[in-house]
């Protein structure tokens, strides 16, 4: 294929749709060659950043042109050698446009990649055909699956070195595959690449006549992402009510927000929680016109037919179909926050869709090792990068499904209300 | 068959740029958007009016003017904040020269002066949350920058103390005098920018299509002579046929050799083009390698 073909022609680029993809990494792994080399084959990669890197390169004595340069954009990241923070970089296909969120690899930067796969439709997991799986290459896999990422891509990088085995890379696959069902990791692919050469990057590798799958590139403009949304589920969290203050507009309230999930349709009867009253949806409107149906992503402003007390926080969904509105929660959480370490009987306020509300900490279940799996009971906090499963009491109910069902129902965050950092990302295992 | 419910990517940068915008003014208590005239924060603006239709848009606009203007641009500035009954607040660089706030730099370019006249003005209206129209395809120091950016209370970026941003649960919370930078478009890049212009039938001040003007070349770029610019040594001016694809401060923003007149070629131009906008544009960010970097921490967008 050639790369001209590549650059998304304007005729083209109105129905490209978008994914979403964390990569995780180190430079070792061959990460950062990887994404310069995606970006380099998709013409997404600009004359002036390259030479800003060789230039760079040059100056501190490279053997070769190092493309880390180019993601890791802070000056701590450029003295230090290394990547501290995610970086969100963009190309495009004709078929799709990209989002990558690149995060470091090591552990001490769990919280980084948690953070990057908690947007993500896939994940690319690296490792090193000479080396194999290591420690890392799991703990990756885990947090993919603890953040129900829809998509995992294991590639099997520096195929030149193995001399493009396809003994080594089965074996590879093969340990991988065991795992990873272990996770319930949802849709698996592994492919062998080599991102120096370009090998099954942006078109099949000849060197690889072996291998029968596509190519790297190739997967991420077919994979089928739109049924990885919950579209069965009526979820829509009210963000804000639009009551114009104008004489040409009179007696208009609508509620706008972002669908979460399911499909919304004027006529549908619905049920706003807390509070429970049912009413029917009389329009859902945006700037453009009203629209005959709404669904995920979208965002929308919903009327009724009656008028309901309904504010900030409050969801709509169906009378047969309601989140859980519950107190007691039973979640994972991964602290994000070095100054201080959870503990049991901590208050924090928390933040659940377009909902705020304080939490206490009631109890610490067990403190999960990332690498081994292992659960310690005895942990009595958790610091930084650590992830444990907790119960939790709210002050006010949230409106909260499983986050395995529903990444934007079941998701929280955790801020410090004397800092105002957010200092924990959890997911909702039950809500009661 | 089920229908597909196929999102395309314009429609849901969209929707996710709106959903940022009604999360500030749900959250936040005196927000304010940023707008230049320049293309991206017309793009704002417009996703402002879509968040809030049939209501106005509930917050003023601001514009931080540093004196060395393009008219063009000026006057559209006025035109669409009289059409969309805006508030206009103009923190004035020539101002705050003149109260000695700020002093002239020895080589007249206002770009880094402009932060404490952001700031002073941010100060006096109390504004708490500023919508900014910067994108992290620009430059690798907004890459790392988050949607919902908390400063200090001088302002000031931490790119090493930034609060991690999970789904779309963003943390708005500060203390007073601190505040927050809310980029909508973080996620959108030049071309999408474009698109959506296309998309939306936006008009654009006339600098952003080929037209002709006098220039010089300094440094690899095309200069305009105008008030700010003047030939120096054996700088000639000559005739050539451009447009801009930034508007920034008339002193330090580059024009580019371009045929393209209407939105559909510059389109085809900006999908062709290898080379970065502010690389090709901007002779504040030709400093160093951390430039914007450094600039951010100090407060500025």
């Amino acid at each position: 294929m050639s790369v001209e073909a590549l650059a998304p022609s304007s005729a083209e680029q109105r129905a490209m749709d978008l994914l979403r993809f964390a990569t995780a990494g180190s430079v070792d792994d061959g990460k950062s060659t990887l994404i310069g080399r995606l970006l380099y084959d998709t013409k997404s990669l600009f004359t002036d950043q390259l030479a800003a890197v060789e230039a760079v390169s040059a100056a501190r004595g490279d053997e070769y042109t190092n493309l880390a340069l180019l993601t890791d954009g802070l000056r701590a990241e450029r003295e230090q050698g290394i990547t501290i923070d995610v970086a969100y970089r963009y190309f495009a296909t004709p078929r799709r446009k990209f989002i990558i969120a690149d995060t470091p690899g090591h552990i001490q930067y769990t919280r980084n990649m948690v953070t990057g796969a908690s947007t993500a439709d896939l994940a690319l997991i690296l490792v090193d055909a000479r080396k194999g799986l290591v420690e890392q290459s799991r703990r990756h896999a885990f947090l993919c699956s603890l953040l129900r990422v829809p998509h995992l891509v294991l590639c099997v990088n520096k195929m030149d070195l193995v001399d493009w085995s396809q003994e080594v890379f089965e074996r590879i696959a093969d340990e991988f595959t065991a795992f990873a069902a272990k996770l319930e990791a949802p849709d698996l692919s592994v492919i062998p690449i080599s991102a120096l050469h370009g090998d099954n990057i942006a078109s099949r590798s000849e060197n690889m006549p072996w291998y029968e799958g596509p190519s790297l590139l190739h997967h991420l403009e077919h994979v089928h992402i739109a049924s990885d949304r919950n579209l069965v589920d009526v979820r829509f969290p009210v963000q804000y009510v639009i009551r114009p203050q104008s004489t040409t507009v009179t007696d208009y309230r609508g509620y706008a927000g972002q669908v979460a999930s399911g499909v919304l349709k004027p006529g549908d009867e619905v049920m706003v929680l807390p509070s429970g009253f049912t009413s029917r949806i009389s329009a859902i409107d945006t700037a453009d016109g009203p629209v005959a149906e709404a669904f995920p992503p979208m965002s929308v402003t919903v009327r009724l037919e009656d008028e309901i007390d309904i504010s900030r926080g409050d969801m709509i969904c169906r009378p047969n179909n309601a989140p859980a509105v519950a107190q007691d929660i039973e979640a994972m959480v991964c602290w994000m926050d070095e100054s201080k370490p959870l503990r049991v009987g901590g208050k924090y306020a928390l933040k659940h869709t377009t909902r705020s509300v304080r939490a206490v900490v009631r109890d610490l279940h067990y403190r999960l090792d990332v690498n081994s799996l292992h659960r310690d009971e005895e942990a009595a906090e958790l610091r930084l990068n650590e992830i444990g499963r907790l119960r939790l009491r709210t002050t006010a109910p949230l409106l909260a499904d499983e986050y395995r069902r529903n990444r934007t129902t079941g998701g929280f965050i955790l801020i410090d209300e004397a800092t105002n950092r957010t200092v924990a990302a959890g997911m909702i295992v039950e809500a009661s | 068959m089920a229908p597909a419910y196929r999102v395309s990517h314009l429609a849901a940068l969209e929707a996710e740029s709106i959903f940022v915008m009604r999360e500030v003014v749900a959250e936040l208590e005196r927000p304010v958007l940023l707008f230049s005239g320049g293309k991206d924060s017309i793009v704002m603006l417009r996703l402002a009016e879509k968040a809030f239709a049939p209501a106005r848009i509930p917050f003023p606009v601001m514009h931080v003017d540093t004196g060395h203007n393009f008219p063009e641009v000026i006057a559209f500035r006025d035109a669409r904040v009289s059409e969309l009954g805006l508030q206009l607040v103009v923190a004035s660089v020539p101002e705050a020269i003149e109260s000695g706030l700020v002093v002239e730099p020895a080589d007249g370019m206002r770009n880094r002066i402009q932060t404490p006249v952001l700031l002073d003005a941010v100060e006096k209206y109390r504004f708490d949350a500023l919508f900014g129209g910067a994108r992290r395809d620009e430059e690798k120091a907004r890459a790392k920058e988050r949607v919902f950016s908390f400063r200090d209370e001088f302002g000031q970026w931490d790119p090493k103390n930034q609060r991690p941003e999970l789904w779309s649960l963003y943390n708005g919370r500060h203390h007073p005098g601190e505040s927050i930078r809310v980029f909508p478009l973080s996620n959108w890049t030049e071309l999408d920018v474009w698109h959506y212009i296309k998309r939306e039938g936006l008009a654009l001040p006339s600098i952003y299509y080929a037209h002709e003007r006098t220039v010089i070349s300094r440094d690899g770029m095309l200069y305009a002579v105008n008030e700010f610019i003047t030939p120096r040594g054996t700088e000639t001016p000559f005739t050539a046929t451009v447009r801009y694809r930034t508007v920034g401060d008339a002193s330090c923003t580059a024009a580019v050799e371009s045929r393209a007149d209407t939105v559909d070629k510059v389109i085809d131009e900006v999908a062709a083009t290898r080379i970065t906008e502010r690389g090709a544009t901007r002779g504040d960010d030709r400093v160093s390698e951390a430039a914007m970097e450094d600039r951010k921490r100090e407060g500025y967008f």
